[in-house]
């Protein structure tokens, strides 16, 4: 369970100006796991996966990513919240990918993907850019390094992200709705990226709306609503004969 | 109907299809609606402009006279040495009162939205002439401990000197509009950008330092050209209390000679002078953050100041 990739949601409950988002979130990701995470909008996937990551504070619950304990430290029998610098620590292990990619609009690809490894991690910057343009050349973008991102088409972008997630190495992925904000005709080269990542055994949890590319990479489905789990279970048996009539009525609207 | 057309034969429209490409297209010229408003303004300007200069109240020897006169090219001195000191100042308390008014603490909040109610919403020549008559509110000015009796005091004319008072009126008034310039730059970041900077393992404060900041400087440029131009003309306030500025002193001469329109020539010489020079400064600096231009050691400081890579 403590094993490196390990992901562990419990109790995970957070309210926003009175209206509760999460209720009550358990949820376990084994190493190499890629875990689909469906549900209508609003339902509360993605304020799931900003607390995940400590972006959003949790009202209640725990996050245990490698076993380590997210924005708490266990000492003398109580929990003391995490100093700033011990959560940004811990937040190196989850890399992140948007739905609006969200890449430092100042810099070039190639900047975007070697800013934390250098600035972060304090590595030497010849290393950092020969690993960053490795990196981008396994997302398709070799000749792609200089240009900023306002010259980038959206699945570009989205490839950058996923480079500058990669390139700190972390433990576990989550993406949050990566394809939704791309046109129809970029999102295949995206999901491409995100297969060969689930087949070299990346701990994933990716909100989507993909249900083709859920039932042919996860290995689990949660299916959410009301911010609570309405079902789980493997990718294959939830989303061809779902036990919840809520979640059958989900995919065939979706399908 | 179509066939009454000159162009069009009996044949219909196919004789004029296939001629089409054969013919020179005739762009449709505006003469007169063009040329003649042009000559009219044109004419309008050149009059305005001979009527002024051969004037025979101004006199343009005497202008050539002052324009390098040491008195006038002291103000012309002060004068920049004001906006440079305003500039600076401005930026850095304008810097601190945005960040009390972007962090979560109310009292700062309360603090920094008081200061920029008071000194946006005063004039800037009722401030430069309070601060010059700060005596009568604090005759003397000092630090120390209170009750102890240590410290330094002083009478407050001779700490606040015209050119103190001005410092100090341009500046504190700067500051509110310059707070919020910067406000703006940052608020123009969108959150994700510093969501994304956490994401990769960043503190707030490397985030904002390594992200918001350089995002937000290219925002907030353009309007600081203008503010700092708006500043080198709003210097010739502090005319009012002597300031000893370039207004002050080309006053201070037709004082004395009389020639008022040829000083004030000199002066609007100079101030077209100065504000010509920074509008190409501007230009330059703008395209150096954006990183348009090549190289340069401005682009190099900027960079290893904020950039990623170094």
């Amino acid at each position: 369970m403590s094993a490196r990739g390990s992901l562990v949601l419990r109790g995970i409950r957070k309210s926003f100006a009175g209206t509760e988002v999460l209720r009550g979130i358990d949820l376990e990701v084994a190493p190499g796991e890629v875990v689909c995470l469906l549900g209508p909008s609003g339902s509360g996937k993605s304020t799931l996966l900003r607390c995940v990551n400590h972006l959003e504070r949790v009202d209640a619950g725990f996050v245990l990513v490698d076993g380590i304990l997210v924005g708490y430290e266990p000492r003398g029998g109580r929990l003391h919240e995490s100093s700033e610098k011990d959560t940004a620590r811990l937040r190196r292990r989850m890399g992140m990918v948007f739905q609006h990619f969200n890449l430092f609009t100042h810099l070039s690809a190639l900047d975007n993907v070697m800013l934390g490894p250098v600035r972060v991690l304090g590595r030497d910057a010849a290393d950092a850019e020969r690993d960053a343009r490795a990196l981008l050349a396994r997302v398709g973008l070799k000749d792609h390094a200089g240009k900023r991102p306002g010259r980038l088409s959206g699945g570009q972008q989205q490839r950058v992200a996923i480079a500058r997630a990669l390139a700190m190495d972390p433990s576990v992925l989550l993406f949050d709705e990566p394809t939704s904000a791309l046109d129809p005709e970029l999102v295949g080269e995206v999901l491409a990226v995100m297969r060969d990542l689930a087949g070299q055994g990346m701990t994933m949890v990716v909100v989507t709306h993909e249900i083709g590319f859920a039932q042919e990479v996860a290995d689990t489905a949660v299916f959410m609503d009301g911010g609570v789990i309405v079902e789980s279970g493997p990718a294959r048996r939830v989303l061809s004969s779902p036990s919840s009539a809520r979640t059958a009525e989900f995919l065939a609207h979706v399908l | 109907m179509v066939a009454s057309h000159p162009d069009v034969g009996a044949d219909g429209h196919d004789s004029l299809l296939d001629r089409l490409d054969t013919l020179t297209i005739v762009p449709r010229r505006a003469v007169v609606a063009r040329w003649v408003p042009g000559v009219v303004l044109a004419g309008l300007a050149a009059w305005l402009v001979v009527t002024v200069a051969r004037s025979p109240n101004l006199d343009w020897g005497v202008v050539g006279d002052y324009l390098f006169a040491e008195p006038v090219l002291r103000g012309v001195g002060v004068t920049l040495v004001l906006t440079a000191a305003t500039m600076v100042s401005g930026l850095l308390i304008g810097g601190v009162l945005a960040l009390m008014r972007q962090s979560r603490n109310p009292v700062a909040i309360a603090v920094g939205a008081a200061y920029v109610w008071f000194f946006r919403g005063t004039p800037l020549l009722v401030q430069l002439v309070f601060w010059f008559n700060l005596a009568l509110l604090f005759p003397r000015l000092g630090v120390g401990l209170p009750g102890t009796g240590l410290g330094w005091t002083a009478e407050t004319n001779h700490v606040i000197t015209p050119f103190v008072a001005a410092l100090c009126g341009l500046a504190l008034h700067e500051a509110a509009y310059m707070a919020e310039i910067i406000r703006g730059g940052f608020l123009a970041v969108p959150q994700g950008q510093i969501d994304a900077a956490l994401t990769i393992g960043m503190t707030r404060g490397r985030a904002v330092r390594r992200i918001a900041v350089p995002q937000a400087v290219q925002v907030i440029l353009p309007p600081l050209g203008n503010q700092f131009i708006l500043i080198l003309k709003g210097t010739s306030m502090v005319s009012v209390i002597g300031g000893g500025d370039l207004l002050t002193r080309s006053q201070q001469i037709y004082g004395m000679n009389y020639q008022v329109i040829a000083l004030l020539m000199v002066a609007s010489i100079w101030y077209l002078v100065l504000v010509s020079i920074s509008s190409v400064g501007q230009y330059f600096l703008e395209r150096v953050v954006r990183g348009q231009a090549e190289g340069g050691l401005l682009r190099r400081v900027v960079r290893n100041a904020f950039g990623g890579r170094r």
